[in-house]
This record gives structure tokens, sequence and C-alpha cells, in this order.
């Protein structure tokens, strides 16, 4: 092509396509390739076929759940609830185009130009674009970023079939909801799906090999969990690990193995929720000088690579494998492009959450990592028993939890567990960037009656004066 | 923007460093960070690092010399960029000869004196200042007015280290001072909050009006000299001495309350009277409104009052300017707005350094008397207890008085026994019959 790229970002997933964004609001002149995969396509793995189909699910989840569990006690008597999994379905894959279908208008308003096709670094300062059928086009860059995400990770003898074993991108598009399922794997995105298919009357197994459910959360979230998980009927096999799939057998025969032994389970599906693996093939970036860093790109705080001129953002740039974390280093590498980088990433300060029921949200040390970097802490606890708004709303399971310094009441992490946590994170994550003690904390005003007051009484907490407790 | 290099103060007591060795010379690109020099302080040999990047267009002191803590030893700036204002105006204090550890005399400034340059002692500690490059200022210091921009955690660090957070550069968004900064400055020997101003630093904030007292600088005596160290060896860098005298309160209370009835609003206080009170008695007594400088005293050419406050972990002295200068109203307006500063830790550095004579009420806790310390450069602080009814003799026959008792804390080798009297017996006679302050 005759003129230059200023930037051409490979991907348009969360990572990419806020990346391509930014640099086009920066003045840069920047392309999009991005390759329509099976877990992609504009909005990546997220909006196609991740974060926000799955939210659309958990959220007729949600309200099944809830007729189900809490309907008589509202006051609301259900009569003839039917579960209309083929309606969920739809309805999450309408939000999804919904979506998709605003990038390509946010792109043309920031005049990022689009390409279809597989990107690939193909010389210094060259992409190559591939489209499906047609020849590859090369487009000139200034600057690459690498945005091409991840995809499902599987086993040997697990491998995703698309019927029989199934990854989170077929789970998202069940329409006829099986009678039972084992779903492999008890982080973020296993319990999600867990949440989902017990709330449709699935018979649901939880299949984890380390010894909790969301093993890598503050450790009495994933206790709290069970409990809730087992109350509705979950089966939950943690310290449990698969070993052998029959696939041919009617139902499937599952064969695991704990410490009490080999066991067999029946099912009609296996969900595999073993984690995601970044997407760095025929990419050409070992050519390309690009450093690996294991599995990822490795990258620095500003997502620069070990190439000058190439970056890398999102899930393919290292754990942790979020989108938020994803879009986040798309706006840190196109300012950083432009020159006009002020922030770098703060890979220390990333949120987590699992839109589960009830909801799990965490950020920054848990209580053992605080501990074993040297921190004396105190830690303020706020169960959520009997608190007012978890109460009124018939959700009164969980707890918010701070982790903080002990000797300045610095914010060193925030664990909680409850009903709508997830929105309670973002106060938690500011007053970390914004490196509040909780004294700020406690000392706002929270509005009542709210779940955010569970904040301010954690922090309260954790300078033993609660006021609730 | 040129950017100075002054020998950062990299412990608390250090006050001059021997430049060991240039790391740079003219002409090399730095980055922010870069190595520039090793200085030897009183404690060990240190590093002074770039602030900010680019050329070193000026190397100011040579290796071997002994520098004070504040003088400029460098200039990093764009290639080519005016540097000759900031040089200029700069030369005394470049380089002082090693045989010369005292600070430099004061001399009549070849330029206007930038106002608000930080003082010697309230240096930040990497030892650059981002300046503008503007001809003939170099006052642009940027953290010296308005508030500090302190993240909680960083400001509570501060505080439980003794840190005067003014003089930590901060690395945070639009120059916010942020836990690692804190961090780094602890490591580095930080500067000691309240770390005193010497004199000629102070901002001078002089209103309309011919000043009724003349700066002087008066040579001390062999026999001055002696006394000076002979009390230093005594008793400690500064050899107090203290003064109680008990006061009868009435007449100027009632006044107070004659006063205030007529006001509708902002109530004079009591200290609001013993700030006036003081300040008409030091600009009637000069030799106390001063400070010990080595080799000389000097005689402070306006009043500056300390009003100590207690906050939460420690103290402040918001410092009321000119206060000889100011009616009773400006006065009481003034406190309450630097006290009320002060406890929320509102005050920026010039707010509360450089007093010249401080004052600390203790009544209001009940205390009846004590002494207080005193915050050096001063030379004296009056320490005031509580005011209470009690019985005095009279003419022969016995009388409920109400009753304050003040001790003023000097500095002996600026006051004498009987200079520190005198001084209290005009505060006193002024408080006892409040006529003498339009007298």
């Amino acid at each position: 092509m005759a003129d230059t790229y200023d930037v051409v970002v490979i991907g348009a997933g969360p990572g990419g396509y806020v990346c391509a964004i930014r640099a086009g609001q920066l003045g840069l002149r920047v392309a999009c390739v991005e390759s329509n995969s099976y877990e992609g396509g504009f909005g990546g793995t997220c909006l196609n076929w991740g974060c926000i189909p799955a939210k659309a699910l958990l959220e007729s989840a949600a309200l099944a759940q809830n007729l189900k569990a809490h309907g008589e006690e509202l006051g609301v008597r259900p009569i003839d609830v039917e579960y209309d999994m083929n309606a969920a379905v739809e309805r999450s894959r309408f939000i999804s185009e919904k979506l998709t279908g605003g990038i390509q208008y946010l792109f043309k308003k920031n005049k990022v130009d689009q390409f279809v096709g597989f990107g690939r670094i193909a010389g210094p300062g060259k992409v190559e674009v591939k489209p499906e059928d047609g020849e590859p086009i090369v487009l000139d860059a200034k600057n690459i970023v690498i945005a091409t995400g991840s995809v499902m990770k599987s086993f040997p003898g697990f491998e995703i079939d698309g019927s029989k074993v199934i990854g989170s991108r077929e789970a998202l598009a069940l329409r006829n909801p099986p009678s039972s399922m084992v779903v492999v794997g008890a982080g973020y995105v296993g319990v999600e799906f867990a949440d989902v298919f017990n709330a449709f009357g699935v018979d649901v197994t939880v299949v984890e090999a380390l010894d909790s459910l969301v093993p890598l959360a503050d450790s009495e979230i994933g206790k709290t969990l069970a409990r809730s998980f087992k109350k509705r009927g979950i089966d939950i096999r943690t310290g449990t690990k698969v070993k052998s799939l029959d696939r041919d057998a009617s139902p499937m025969r599952l064969t695991v193995e704990s410490s009490k032994g080999e066991e067999t389970i029946d099912t009609d599906v296996v969900l595999m929720a073993v984690g995601r693996a970044p997407f760095t093939e025929g990419l050409g970036l070992d050519a390309a000088g690009v450093g690996m860093d294991g599995p990822w790109v490795k990258v620095n705080e500003w997502c620069e690579t070990s190439v000058p001129g190439i970056y890398a953002v999102g899930d393919v740039a290292g754990e942790p494998m979020l989108a938020h974390k994803g879009s986040h280093e798309g706006i840190v590498a196109a300012e950083r492009i432009a020159g006009v980088a002020h922030h770098p990433m703060r890979y220390d300060n990333i949120p987590s959450v699992g839109y589960c029921h009830p909801e799990i949200a965490s950020i920054g040390l848990t209580e053992d990592e605080a501990k074993a970097a040297g921190h004396e802490i105190k830690v303020g606890k706020y169960p959520l028993t009997a608190h007012g708004r978890a109460l009124t709303a018939a959700h009164n399971e969980g707890f918010v939890k701070i982790v903080a310094d002990a000797r300045y009441g610095e914010v060193l992490g925030v664990h909680m567990i409850g009903y709508n946590v997830s929105e309670l994170i973002g106060e938690a994550g500011l007053a970390r960037a914004l490196e509040s003690t909780v004294e700020e904390i406690a000392a706002h005003a929270h509005a009542h009656p709210s779940m955010a007051e569970a904040v301010m009484e954690a922090a309260f907490a954790a300078m033993d004066r609660p006021i609730h407790m | 923007m040129a950017t100075k290099v002054v020998m950062a103060q990299l412990s608390p007591t250090m006050e001059e460093g021997k430049l060991v060795e240039w790391k740079v010379k003219e002409g090399d690109r730095v980055e922010a960070g870069d190595l520039l020099a090793e200085v030897e302080t009183d404690k060990a040999n240190m590093d002074i690092e770039a602030l900010n990047g680019g050329v070193v267009r000026a190397l100011l002191a040579s290796e071997g010399d002994l520098v004070e803590v504040g003088a400029l030893i460098g200039v990093i700036a764009e290639p080519d960029e005016d540097i000759s204002a900031l040089l200029a105006t700069v030369p005394a204090r470049s380089s002082a000869p090693a045989a010369s550890g005292e600070p430099a005399p004061e001399q009549p400034a070849p330029a206007p004196v930038p106002a608000a340059e930080p003082s010697p002692a309230s240096v930040p500690v990497p030892a650059v200042e981002p300046v503008i490059a503007a001809p003939a200022t170099i006052d642009a210091a940027p953290r010296t007015s308005g508030r500090i921009k302190v993240s909680p955690v960083a400001r509570r660090m501060a505080e439980s280290a003794g840190l005067d957070l003014s003089a930590v550069p901060g690395s945070g968004p639009g120059g916010r001072v942020i836990k690692v900064d804190v961090e780094a400055a602890i490591a580095a020997g930080g500067t000691p909050a309240r770390a005193p101003a010497s004199a000629s630093a102070r901002p001078s904030m002089v209103p309309a009006g011919a000043p009724r007292l003349e700066e002087q600088r008066i040579e001390l005596s062999q026999m001055r000299k002696a006394i000076a160290k002979r009390l230093v060896q005594s008793i400690g860098p500064v050899p107090h001495f203290f003064l109680t005298t008990e006061i009868d309160m009435g007449p100027v209370l009632d006044l107070r309350k004659a006063l205030n009835h007529r006001l509708s609003e902002g109530k004079v206080g009591v200290n609001d009277l013993l700030i006036k009170v003081a300040a008409e008695a030091l600009a009637r007594h000069p030799e106390i409104n001063a400070s010990f400088e080595g080799d000389a005293i000097r005689r402070h050419g306006s009043v500056d009052i300390g009003i100590a406050v207690a906050v939460p972990d420690g103290l402040i002295t918001p410092v009321l300017r000119d206060a000889d200068r100011k009616g009773l109203l400006q006065i009481s307006a003034e406190a309450a707005d630097l006290v009320e500063r002060g406890r929320n830790r509102r005050l920026t550095p010039e707010e509360y350094q450089g007093a010249t004579f401080s004052i600390s009420n203790l009544g209001m806790f009940g205390i009846d008397e004590f002494t207080a310390i005193i915050n050096p450069p001063e030379g004296a602080i009056l320490a005031v207890g509580q005011t209470v009814e009690k019985p005095v003799v009279e003419d022969g026959a016995v009388v409920v008085r109400r009753r304050m008792r003040v001790t003023m804390s000097c500095d002996h080798r600026v006051i004498d026994g009987a200079m520190g009297a005198a001084f209290l017996q005009t505060f006193r006679a002024m408080l006892e019959n409040p006529l003498e302050l339009v007298s």
C-alpha cells in the first residue's frame, strides 16, 4: 500500500478495538485487522463468546433462581414457571450482536480502517492480512499492536468436540440443556456456567483439582460459594482430578480421582473450563524476534514487547487474562505510541469478578499474599448476614473483607462475595489507585441502604470500630 | 524547561556536602534518574540523580568543593535554552570554599531576590527542582505554593516518619506525592518536618507602609562567641533559659469583652490579643526578635509570630506575618484561618516556616505553666498557661484576680536574662494596661 499506518492493530477484541479507537482519537492513522475466528470476530471473545453473552445468560439464571428460591418469600408466588433456554440464548446473542455492531460505528467515528482476514507480522513494519477467500494484502505499519487474544484450553482425552465435550463457546449456544453436566474447573468461568445450568434445571457437578472453588481467590470466598452452591443442589468435587472419559457410553462415564480414590460420574455433557491459552500461532512473532514469557508475549508496563514498535495487549500479553485488563492495555499502548502516555499499567490493581450468584469480586492482595509479601496486616471483615440492603434483596450470604496494612491503613486488597458485589469492586479499585487508607473509605458517607455500605463497614472493622457488628 | 541541580539535603542533619565526583560532564545528555554526582555528607557518600532529562549545561561546583545544602551546583536544560538568567542570579552560592562551612552571609542581591525560593534547609531531596526558563526568574519551584498533592497513604507514612512533604518530589499524576516517593525520601534520609527556614528565605509578604524595623546584622564579639560556644557545650545546640512571670489578665479580658460585644462577627480571642501584644513588645525589643547565625546575630526586619497548633500526631506552627503592623481584627481573622488550615494540614511551607518568635498556649488544656522548646532559628518562644481566678495581695488586701502565667524560653546565645526580662516586662505591662498598646 502506498501510505503507511501509524498503528496496525491485529485483533479486534476488547484489547485491540479499544486500542484502535484510542489511537484514532489521538489522531493516529490506524487500521484494525480481525479474522472473525470461531471464538472471536469484532468484539473478540468478550463480546461474542465470553463476558457479555455469559452475563446475559446469568441474568436469566438469576431470575429463574430467584423465583425458585425466593419467590414465595418475597410474596411473588410463581405459577408454572417454565425455563426456556433457547429464548435465553436468543437474547444473549441479540445483546452480543448489538454490541459488536456498535464497534463498527465506533471505528467509523474514530476513522479506524477495518480489515477482515488473518493478520500476521510479515517483516519489520509489515502486517499481512489474509482474507478467508482472496489474495493477502500487506499493510505498512510504523507500529504494530498484537491483540490476538486467547483460545479455549483442554486436556488430552478431553478434547473439545463441540457436543459431548464442550467449552465456553459451545456452552453459550446450548439451546437445549442436557439433563446432566460436569463442569471441569472451578475458576470464574466454571462456577458461572455451573450457576447458569443449575438454574435451568441441569444436574450439575463441578470437578476441581485444587482444594476449593475459585482457588485463586481469598480462601473464605471459595468456602462461602461452595456452601451456597451445595444448597442449590450443585455437586461440588474439590480436590478431585478428572482421569478419563468414556464418550461412547450413554450417558458418558467420567472417571475422577480424589483422596477417596477413583469414582465415576455419569453425565450427558462435560464442559471444560480449565482456562485459556494465549493465541500466538502463525503470527510471525518468532521471525520478528518478539520475546516470549512462557506462552505469552512478554511486555513491560507500557505494553512494549522486546521489539521496538511492536506492542502486545490483552490475553496474548499475559495474565490476568481479563477483558478489562486488555482494554486498559489497549489504551496504554495507543497513548504510548502517540507519545502522550502518562499512566503505565498497574498489574497489581486489576479487579477480578465472578458473576455467579452470589457474585465474587476481588482486587489486590489476599490475606495470605499480603503476609507473604511481608506486610503486617489488619483485616476488616463485614458479613452480609445482617446487612440491610442484602436482607431486603433476600441475598444476605457473603461478606466484604478488606486487607489493610496495619501501620498506615493502606488498602492492600478487597475481597467480597455476595449480592451485586461486582458493582462494589470499582470503589475498592479506586481507593487503591488513589492510595487511600481505610480511613478515607470509612470517612465517606455511603448511601443507605446500599451494598456499598458493606465496604464502609469493612473499613470500619479494619479500624476495630465497626458500627453494625 | 531548565532544571536546577542543587546540593540536596541527603540526611536530616546535613548542612553541606562535599562534591566527591561529577559523574557527568557539561554537554552530556542525561535522562531522569541518571547519576549526576557523588556527594559526601556528614553521614555517608550518596548519589545525586537527575529528576528531569536534558543536556548538562553547566557544572558550577568543582570536585572537592564543600557546598552548602540548597546551593546550585549545575543546570540541566535543553541545548538551545537560555540559562544565563539562572546562572547570573546565583553566583555567590554556587561553590563555597572548603574553609568556610558557615552559611554564606547575606549579600545585596544582584537581581531581584526570588521571593519564593525555598530555603536551603527545605530543598527537596532529589536534587533538582524544575524552573521555568523565563529571564530573571528562578523562583518558580512548583510546589512552594498551593496545597501539596499527596495520597493518603503517602501522607500517613510521611507523618509517621516525620518527613516534610513539601520537600518530597511527587511522581504521581500532576506531581502527586505517592507512596513510592515517600519511601524513596525516607530511604534517602528525608527532610524533617518543620525544617527551620532561614530568615533570609522567608517570603516577603510585606503590606503597604514603611517597615518599622530595620534588618541588621551584628557581628559577634569575642565574648559573645565564647558565651555561645560554652553554652552549647553545656546544654545542646540551642542553650535555653526560662523566664516566668504572672500577669493580671483582668484589664485585657475586660477590653476583649467590650470589643467582642461591639463585633457582630469574628470574635477576638485571648490568643489574638497575646499575638498582638507580643508583636508590639517585640517591635519595641528587636533584640528578642532575633536569631543566632553562627557568626552573627540577626535582628529580623519584621515580626512574624509562629502560633503552635496541636494536630493529631504532632504540632505545626503557622506564621502570622508582620503581626506588629496589623490590627487586632486582622490578626484575629488571619490567625483563625491559619490555625484552621494548620489543623487540616492545608498550609503551604511558607505559611509555617520562618517565624521570628513563637507562642504556644496550653491554657485550654488546664496547664498552669510550662516551658516550650525553641524552634530554631527563632530566638525565643512564649509558653502560655491558663488564666485562673486566684487570690492576690494588692495594697495589703487579698483580692481575687484573673491571673495567667507565661514562661519565655530564650536562646541564650541571642538573649541574656535581663534582655528577656525587659521584654516580658513590656509584654506584661501592655496586658495589664491595654492603653499601653496605643501609647
